[in-house]
């Protein structure tokens, strides 16, 4: 059987959205998968040796608040200083509690599985930044590159 | 509980981590060999199922005890 074939674009910056194209990657990568991502726009803070990245309440009436906090703190109140700090430190405890992996960890396991990562060259001109702040083994390329591997791709997601 | 090769505790750890170890101790078995995973995180009842089906390493066993999920993986 040909090996199956995963290509993912991530395009997101925050914590709570990291996670799902190093999950998805790293286990299909587990599943026997060749998997690329594609990161993009702010998805390249994935691609940070120091990641900080941070999880935000602003315009996200679905992330269920401790406490009762919604409450306390209608729209307006998750604009208060201090509140993005508070929610990113809440769910980085909730997550080790739980057993989720770190960030950290899920990127390197792909990385040990061979997922390739690739950064849109544009864009990282776009937001000057130094290529030399990512982790090693990253690929500068551009859309038409993405487009040889996802061409030929089982599933393709955009995250 | 059939014999077994090798062991990997899991236990404490969530989607997709237990996959994941399970994956690494295989790539470093024999063909034909067991491993036992022992883990606490109920979705990996049906990850497992799902691995041996895709990966083609047999699921021997599969089962809950003392609130610990088991498995038994025979490399293919």
């Amino acid at each position: 059987m040909e090996q199956k074939k995963l290509a993912i674009i991530a395009t997101k910056g925050t914590l709570d959205w990291a996670y799902p194209p190093f999950i998805l990657g790293s286990t299909a990568a587990a599943l026997g998968y060749e998997v690329e991502i594609f990161f993009t726009f702010y998805g390249l803070q994935l691609l940070k040796k120091d990641l900080n990245l941070k999880v935000s309440p602003l315009g996200n009436p679905g992330m269920p608040m401790p406490m009762g906090m919604d409450k306390w703190f209608p729209v307006l109140g998750l604009a208060l200083p201090g509140m993005e700090g508070m929610m990113t430190s809440m769910m980085k405890k909730k997550m080790a509690s739980k057993g989720v992996a770190s960030l950290e960890e899920l990127r390197e396991l792909c990385q040990e599985a061979e997922v390739r990562f690739i950064a849109c060259n544009m864009t990282v001109e776009l937001f000057d930044m130094d290529p030399s702040e990512f982790v090693d083994g990253i690929e500068l390329a551009g859309a038409a590159r993405f487009f040889e591997f996802a061409g030929d791709s089982d599933i393709c997601m955009y995250m | 509980m059939a014999d077994f090769d090798e062991e990997l505790d899991a236990s404490g750890l969530n989607c997709p981590l237990p996959i994941l170890r399970a994956k690494k101790a295989l790539a470093g078995m024999d063909a034909g060999k067991v491993l036992h995973i022992i883990a606490t995180d109920p979705g990996s009842v049906k990850d497992f199922e799902a691995f041996s089906k895709q990966t083609g390493n047999e699921l021997i066993e599969s089962k809950e005890e003392g609130g610990k999920f088991h498995f038994l993986i025979k490399k293919a």
